[in-house]
């Protein structure tokens, strides 16, 4: 490498926390025009090492070289100087702001605000990137999909020549991430240098340039665009990983969750669960599938009682628990992954132990009367920790210091560690390494073969396939079918459009026959009942 | 790229709703304001069958020049129809009757029928009339140093720091008006001196705040405790021994605006008074332009909502908090100003008796915005004048009561009238990165 070399260039970064070595002499480069796919499992240090790059944290050595020229960033201000943006992990927005007032923020040009300026230069860029948002939205009203937009805007907005997307697309719909992918095409043609980062395999193969492996806080290796999915998952986990869950199929027993006539509003009193039911029985797998925002997850509040619905039944076991709060669902034995642990799943000021026992802190073996058992805490945490392998230097960390990825196997972990009736999981895997998907799949089905009813609240149609016995197809808050999970994607998606299934096999064509699914679908209370 | 043929099935941009309800927040605000108008009513129609005698106003003082009549109402019959008003909104609210654009006036008409009421029933074969100019007056002094203190209340917490400390930003702010000014003999140098005093104290809660992460409630406490505590010792070791020179300030004398201060009634209530009240009126103005209207507002806003993003994008959130709670604190010192050269001019120990804390109240009900929370203000200022009025009148209710007003007014307003409560969302929280 010459230093004339035009691009970005990161040589031998090292990062501690602590003791804790998080990047460990990583070197990275990018040019212009070209995509770099950054893969690594949950922990590797990825994130850590956008934020040096970004100017978040200080290296502890290593340099920063720009167009050969060393820079050095003590905050993020000089990064974006330097033209490098960043599309962070966690959503970076100011909720209650409007898009325009997210765009402006940091570069608001005079001393009283120009709106008329921001919203015309929103305009611009949404124009100029082929990505529709409305300025004046408030960003809390916008759906994540949109939501990813802005943020990806707001990086863009100063002109960057680097752009760092860190798992852009754990959030997005099948639809979403190929409009993204179509995106950052156009970048990459502008002449754009870009890091991307993400877990879905699928996407590396349809967009790298160049890919590079982190493992454990250093590269362990690079690999050509065309490498197979299987080669690029045992680079990131060092082993051989099966991407398809092998299950037996299931023996559903007696009927342990029964659903009648849902009907739920969400916060701004808008009805989004109308009339929804179905049966579960123990020992299957239903997966509520649909594009986000067709009401499965205030289906999945209403559930665990965070909601509670306008009318209808829930019953579990025999037992009504309708209007039941989650103290009292969680006692019947619900096990519950929300879809924004950020916000739902943990406490990131306490410590991971604590957190995994933050539904049962109240009962034995962790309670002795009204005192904590800090000794049973501690090992439980430290079996987990083991068991569902998360990335942490010791189980007294607070959840914040985690990675992503890592958050999300503690959520799981606490969930799946005790004795369920029905476990409600919302994207279960978001975010999480090919090689804890592995795992964490096979923990799912484990706890159907115990005999306990599963429903999974997917987008993510691999997953779908991969885990459903049953999947109910969910649009504008009714159930437009529930089908068997062979059933083809094309049907699959125009059922997620609304289709019934009949139509959908048929405008599906031939390619797609309709003997393809093993029992005839049963159309629970879809917009037309054959 | 996925094998999936290309289907859109709903534009992403549209969040799928069918019908649309009223939000559970909304529905409790309703219930809630219906449930108190309709008790309100159902106690005016009680009290409007035993009332007897007329309810007199007097619109002037025998002083003004221009006389306006003295306006007597039947109370009998004002009673019942100001219950009848309160009854049919409430209930129109209970049942949800209310067409969706008239909510907002149907509820201040009802305001205005409870207040009514409630005066005319007090009124009612008192001796003198009620006096509406004393009534209006009182309130713009009383809610003065109120506005004042929920505006600094709101800057600073607006950029995510807790403010508790308004009662203590007050009392240091009050006596330091009252020495300077009597030292120095000038309003002027007085008020520079009370906002001197407002961003000392303002200082000391970003320090132990943002420096060194206190919990911040906790410190507002202890700063309030400090406040009178060295004010206090201050006052008995040093002024008052020599309160001659230390203990006394010229008074602030009322400022008449020409032509506008003639208009009958509002003119010489409005357009007659201290420097101050005008001072606290633009305030409000310059707090809400600057709050929402310019970069340094944004900025503010920014980091009291989400610290990490304005840190991304390169906005210092430290010293954008230094700044906020800095500059809150030139208003808390010259709301605390009123006390002393606004009024008396003397200092006395405890001299604020509580008002930091109603401004903060005002700031809570005002939620955290500059207008709502000044419109909070004057009216506890409102009905703290009113239940001093009532007091004069020997109305048939017990004193004790009427003082209480402002207060129940208070927990009854917090406890579901306002609806949905939102505080910026790093109020309190530490930024570190
Ligand atoms: N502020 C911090 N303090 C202490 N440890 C931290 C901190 N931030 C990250 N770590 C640790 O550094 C390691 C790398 O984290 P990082 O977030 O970079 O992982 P990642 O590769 O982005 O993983 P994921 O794919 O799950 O997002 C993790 O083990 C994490 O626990
Ligand atoms: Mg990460």
């Amino acid at each position: 490498m010459s230093e004339q070399q035009s691009g970005l260039e990161l040589r031998g970064i090292t990062k501690r926390f602590g003791t804790f070595v998080a990047n460990d002499h990583v070197d990275l480069d990018v040019r212009p025009g070209e995509i770099h796919c950054l893969l690594g499992e949950n922990g590797a240090g990825k994130s850590t090492l956008m934020n040096v790059l970004y100017g978040i944290y200080q290296p502890d050595g290593g340099e920063i070289l720009i167009d050969g020229h060393p820079q050095h960033f003590a905050n993020p201000k000089q990064a974006m100087a330097a033209g490098i943006g960043m599309v962070h992990q966690h959503f970076m927005l100011v909720d209650v702001f409007t898009v325009a007032e997210n765009l402006m923020l940091g570069r608001e040009g005079g001393f009283v605000l120009d709106r008329a300026r921001a919203t015309a230069k929103v305009r611009e860029l949404s124009e100029r990137y082929g990505m529709p948002v409305e300025p004046d939205a408030l960003v809390e009203d916008l759906p994540v999909g949109v939501q990813q937009r802005v943020e990806i805007l707001k990086a863009l907005a100063n002109d960057a020549r680097f752009l760092v997307f860190d798992e852009p697309t754990a959030v997005l719909t099948p639809q979403e991430i190929d409009d993204l992918i179509a995106v950052m095409r156009s970048l990459r043609a502008e002449g754009k240098g870009i890091v991307f980062i993400t877990h879905k395999l699928r996407e590396v193969r349809a967009i790298a340039d160049r890919i590079t492996v982190m493992r454990r806080g250093r590269i362990v290796g690079h690999a050509e665009p065309g490498t197979s999915e299987a080669e690029l998952a045992e680079l990131m986990v060092g082993r051989a990983v099966d991407l398809r869950v092998d299950k037996e199929p299931a023996r559903p027993g007696e009927v342990r969750l029964r659903v009648r006539d849902l009907r739920v509003a969400n916060s701004a009193g808008g009805v989004v669960v109308d009339g929804v039911g179905f049966d579960v029985r123990g020992g299957e797998i239903l997966c509520i599938a649909g594009v986000q925002g067709n009401g499965q997850s205030e289906l999945a509040d209403a559930l665990i009682g965070n909601i509670t619905p306008l009318s209808g039944t829930v019953e579990l076991d025999g037992v009504d628990i309708t209007r039941a709060g989650p103290a009292r669902s969680i006692a019947a034995g619900m096990g519950f992954v929300p879809e924004d642990r950020e916000d739902d799943g943990f406490v990131a000021s306490f410590s991971i132990a604590e957190n995994l026992v933050l539904n049962r802190f109240d009962q034995p073996p962790f309670a002795r009367g009204l005192a904590l058992d800090l000794g049973a805490i501690a090992d439980n945490a430290e079996r987990l920790r083991q068991e569902f392998d998360i990335r942490s230097q010791g189980v007294s960390d607070t959840l914040a210091s985690l990675s992503g990825g890592n958050k999300q196997k503690v959520v799981l972990a606490r969930e799946l560690s005790r004795e369920l009736s029905l476990l409600v999981a919302s994207q279960p895997t978001r975010g999480v390494d090919v090689g804890a998907i592995e795992f964490l799949h096979k923990r799912i089905v484990d706890e159907r073969d115990k005999g306990t009813a599963v429903v999974l609240v997917s987008t993510e149609l691999d997953e779908v396939e991969a885990l459903a016995d049953r999947v109910a197809v969910m649009y504008r808050g009714r159930v437009v079918g529930t089908v068997d999970p062979r059933t083809p994607r094309d049907v699959l998606g125009l059922m997620m459009a609304g289709v019934p299934y009949e139509e959908a096999v048929a405008a599906a064509g031939p390619s797609a026959p309709p003997g393809s699914t093993a029992d005839s679908p049963t159309t629970t209370s879809g917009r037309r009942t054959p | 790229m996925s094998d999936t043929q290309t289907v859109r099935p709903v534009e992403a941009d549209q969040a799928v709703q069918l019908s649309y309800l009223e939000a559970p927040a909304a529905r409790r605000a309703r219930l809630s304001t219906g449930a108190l108008l309709t008790i309100l009513g159902v106690g005016f129609l009680i009290l409007g069958v035993q009332v007897r005698g007329e309810a007199r106003f007097a619109l002037s003082t025998p002083f003004d020049p221009v006389q306006l009549p003295t306006i007597a109402l039947p109370s009998t019959v004002t009673v019942l129809l100001c219950a009848v008003i309160t009854l049919a909104v409430g209930v129109g609210y209970l049942t949800g009757r209310v067409p969706r654009g008239a909510t907002s006036g149907l509820g201040a008409l009802a305001a205005v029928a409870v207040f009514l009421g409630f005066v005319s029933w007090a009124a009612a074969g008192a001796a003198y009339p009620f006096p509406v100019g004393n009534q209006l007056a009182g309130t713009i002094a009383l809610a003065t140093p109120l506005v004042l203190g929920a505006l600094g209340g709101v800057l600073c917490e607006n950029s995510g720091v807790v403010n508790v400390a308004i009662e203590g930003q007050f009392l240091v702010a009050a006596l330091t008006a009252a020495t300077v000014g009597s030292v120095t003999g000038s309003i002027t140098a007085a008020l520079i001196g009370a906002a001197a005093a407002g961003v000392a104290m303002a200082a000391l809660l970003a320090l132990f705040s943002l420096r060194y992460l206190v919990d911040q409630v906790v410190l507002g406490v202890v700063l309030n405790l400090l406040a009178t505590g060295v004010t206090g010792f201050l006052f008995d070791q040093l002024i008052q021994p020599n309160s001659g020179t230390l203990n006394n300030a010229p008074n602030m004398q009322s400022i008449r605006i020409p032509v506008l201060a003639d208009i009958p009634l509002l003119g010489s209530v409005l357009f007659d008074q201290k420097i101050l009240v005008y001072i606290a009126v633009a305030s409000v103005i310059a707090v809400t332009f600057l709050l929402y209207r310019t970069r340094w507002g944004l900025r503010v806003r920014a980091v009291g909502e989400h610290p990490h993003a304005a840190d991304t994008v390169g906005i210092s959130v430290l010293a954008v908090r230094w700044q906020a709670v800095l500059l809150g604190g030139v208003f808390a010192g010259l709301g605390g100003a009123f006390f002393t050269i606004g009024s008396t001019g003397g200092f006395i120990k405890d001299i604020t008796v509580g008002n930091g804390f109603i401004a903060l109240a005002a700031l809570i009900m005002g939620r955290w915005h500059p207008v709502r929370a000044a419109l909070m203000a004057v009216f506890f200022g409102f009905i703290t004048q009113l239940a001093s009025q009532m007091q004069t009148l020997q109305t048939p209710m017990p004193s004790q009561f009427l003082l209480m007003l402002p207060y129940l007014a208070t927990i009854i307003a917090v406890a579901g009238l306002i609806g949905r409560v939102r505080a910026p969302a790093a109020d309190g929280v530490p930024y570190v990165k």
